[in-house]
């Protein structure tokens, strides 16, 4: 068991240790505090009432508490309809993402054939030419396939991800060679190995890389854009948008609207927290 | 007392059996051959994905940048190289590139060594661990309409909170995004802000995955904490940083996202205009498709060779 690298050992612990530990803290809060500070400003403004956002001076509480805008933009807004297609095209991509990242990732790292290297830059090479070049491109690809404005559209073009297949790679680059050997030689099937003994050595690079899907795809903007027509396709950044250009630009209901977005990802976060950390299996390896 | 890096193992199976006559090598070359086998089908789904959303794109970027086509326009004619002659002789991708530098050159640094700070920190049992990691997270999970609203409004010099509160206490103000000097550190401090939780969660999850024994080893044999981070953590953490690292890079000098928002169509006097936002404003904005598809070619080649030379200097094949 981890008694904590920062405090050795609880009896021995020392009174300057302890200080150590203390101005590390304060540190850590006031950094914390600078990080956090936009989005108090972010959810206080959403309570407050419009007339009040643009005061002088400037406050961050509001003076009159209002819940009003969040009943507002659930009117105003076909919110329901936004959220639902954004889990489904988020939680999609998301989750046959993961697969297929992982599956391609294990080829990389754990086995060897002819071409592997060569294959693995041309995956990097995928990184590396903005979107912004190939917006118009892969348009006219994803529109002579017929899958413009569909969910297939929106989620198989993501379906695998370089930053995922380079990310994974090097993870599980760290585990140790022996296992996959050892199991090859007991006459586990590379399938086995991958799903039983690299992917359960990975929570942690698993978590991380769901969390990363999950919210790149349910914030981006451009994509789901380019790729929906119709109000009944759209995601939730796409919609709030064009909801916002084409109505007066009112803060305290943008703000609600931009909360509401945030939140489901913020609890994603937190549930996924708990595997960022090294699982049970793991710290029971030994070599 | 570094453990012994999985890299110099030899990733085939069959290297740790072989000489142990026939019949092991004959075993040896079939897991060869079952392990290419493999390969190629675990790889497959991924490569078709790739292939016809992101490298058939790709293809026919490289193939507009030889031609001269406007978004809407019927016809399409050869041009060799002469988007790429005009770009050479265009100021607006000079300063471009040159911002885009700067930015690499002051964000990559600042973010991935703040990062790697608070990924210690938060690696120790301090109490609040996860409230802290959620703070440090919170920027990464907010899109950028929401960051472009928020800092837009704080750094605004006469209605914005941060404004209104230095002037209180006496520092004085700047117009931060509109004031050509200042632009370009503001956009660098947000986007610092916005990066920072993003590489610091993937370092953390490269510290959680270094073995807990290695470091009571060390303990056992008297190694303080500086020696375990400098013989145990750096080593073992090198797979992670070297992602992390070339990862910040390449994604740097495609940074579009933050500037074009806070500071739209390059900001005052282009001052934070980077290459992407540049191509943007070509390709998507004055629809100069193949214009903007010679810019972002140059830009990959410029990307590409750092990519390779980094993972050269990190001898990449070796050590991860």
């Amino acid at each position: 068991m981890n008694t904590s690298r920062l405090l050795p050992d609880r009896a021995a612990l020392s009174q300057w240790q302890i200080l150590m530990g203390v101005v590390l803290m304060l540190i850590l809060a006031i950094v914390a505090l600078i990080f956090i500070f936009p989005f108090l400003w972010m959810v206080f403004t959403s309570l407050k009432f419009e007339k009040d956002v643009f005061t002088y001076p400037p406050k961050l509480l509001p003076t009159d508490w209002t819940l009003d805008n969040y009943s507002d933009i659930w009117n105003r807004v076909p919110m329901d309809v936004f959220f639902k297609n954004s889990v489904i095209f988020a939680g999609g991509v998301t989750l046959i993402s993961l697969f297929l990242d992982s599956l391609a990732a294990y080829a990389f790292s754990r086995l060897d054939f002819p071409g592997r290297d060569s294959l693995f830059v041309f995956v990097l090479v995928a990184l590396m030419l903005p979107f912004q070049v190939t917006f118009i491109p892969l348009y006219i690809t994803v529109q002579s396939l017929g899958m413009l404005n569909s969910y297939a559209g929106l989620i198989i073009p993501r379906a695998t991800n370089a930053f995922g297949i380079f990310m994974l790679r090097q993870f599980f680059n760290t585990l140790p060679r022996e296992l996959d050997d050892a199991a090859r030689i007991d006459g586990a099937g590379e399938f086995y190995i991958y799903s039983r003994i690299i992917l359960p050595l990975s929570g942690p690079a698993l978590a991380t890389l769901t969390i990363f899907h999950f919210m790149y795809n349910w914030n981006d903007f451009l994509w789901p854009l380019l790729i929906t027509k119709t109000t009944d396709m759209r995601t939730l950044p796409a919609g709030l948008a064009l909801f916002m250009g084409e109505h007066v630009i009112e803060n305290a209901l943008l703000m609600a609207g931009a909360t509401l977005a945030l939140l489901p990802l913020f609890i994603a976060f937190l549930f996924a927290q708990k595997y960022f950390v090294r699982s049970i299996v793991m710290s029971g390896l030994k070599e | 007392m570094a453990p012994s890096k999985q890299g110099q193992l030899s990733s085939r199976g069959t290297l740790a059996v072989s000489g142990f006559g026939v019949r092991v090598s004959k075993l040896a070359r079939a897991m060869t051959r079952r392990q290419a086998r493999y390969g190629y089908l675990f790889l497959l789904p991924s490569m078709i994905v790739l292939a016809v959303f992101v490298f058939w794109p790709i293809l026919q970027s490289i193939i507009l940048s030889l031609q001269k086509w406007r978004f809407g326009a019927t016809e399409t004619t050869w041009v060799g190289l002469d988007n790429y002659e005009r770009l050479l002789n265009d100021p607006r991708v000079e300063g471009a590139f040159l911002n885009t530098v700067e930015y690499t050159a002051v964000v990559v640094p600042v973010t991935l060594l703040l990062a790697l700070l608070l990924a210690l920190a938060l690696n120790e049992r301090i109490p609040g661990r996860s409230l802290f990691r959620a703070a440090f997270f919170l920027p990464v999970i907010a899109s950028f309409a929401i960051v472009a609203i928020v800092w837009r409004f704080l750094l605004n010099p006469d209605i914005g909170l941060l404004a209104y509160w230095s002037r209180e206490i006496g520092i004085p103000t700047r117009a931060w995004l509109r004031d050509a000097r200042y632009a370009m550190p503001a956009v660098m401090g947000v986007s610092i802000w916005k990066n920072v939780g993003f590489n610091m969660v993937i370092l953390l999850a490269g510290l959680q995955g270094i073995p807990e024994e290695y470091y009571e080893a060390a303990k056992v044999d008297g190694a303080n904490r500086w020696r375990r981070f400098r013989y145990i953590t750096l080593p073992l953490l090198r797979p992670t940083w070297t992602f992390v690292l070339i990862i910040s890079i390449i994604s740097s000098f495609q940074v579009f996202d933050q500037v074009w928002v806070m500071t739209p169509r390059g900001g005052p006097l282009h001052s934070t205009e980077t290459v992407v936002t540049y191509i943007y404003y070509q390709g998507i904005e004055l629809l100069d498709i193949s214009y903007a598809a010679s810019i972002g070619v140059v830009l990959f080649l410029i990307v590409f060779v750092l990519t390779l030379v980094q993972l050269r200097v990190f001898r990449f094949r070796e050590l991860d």
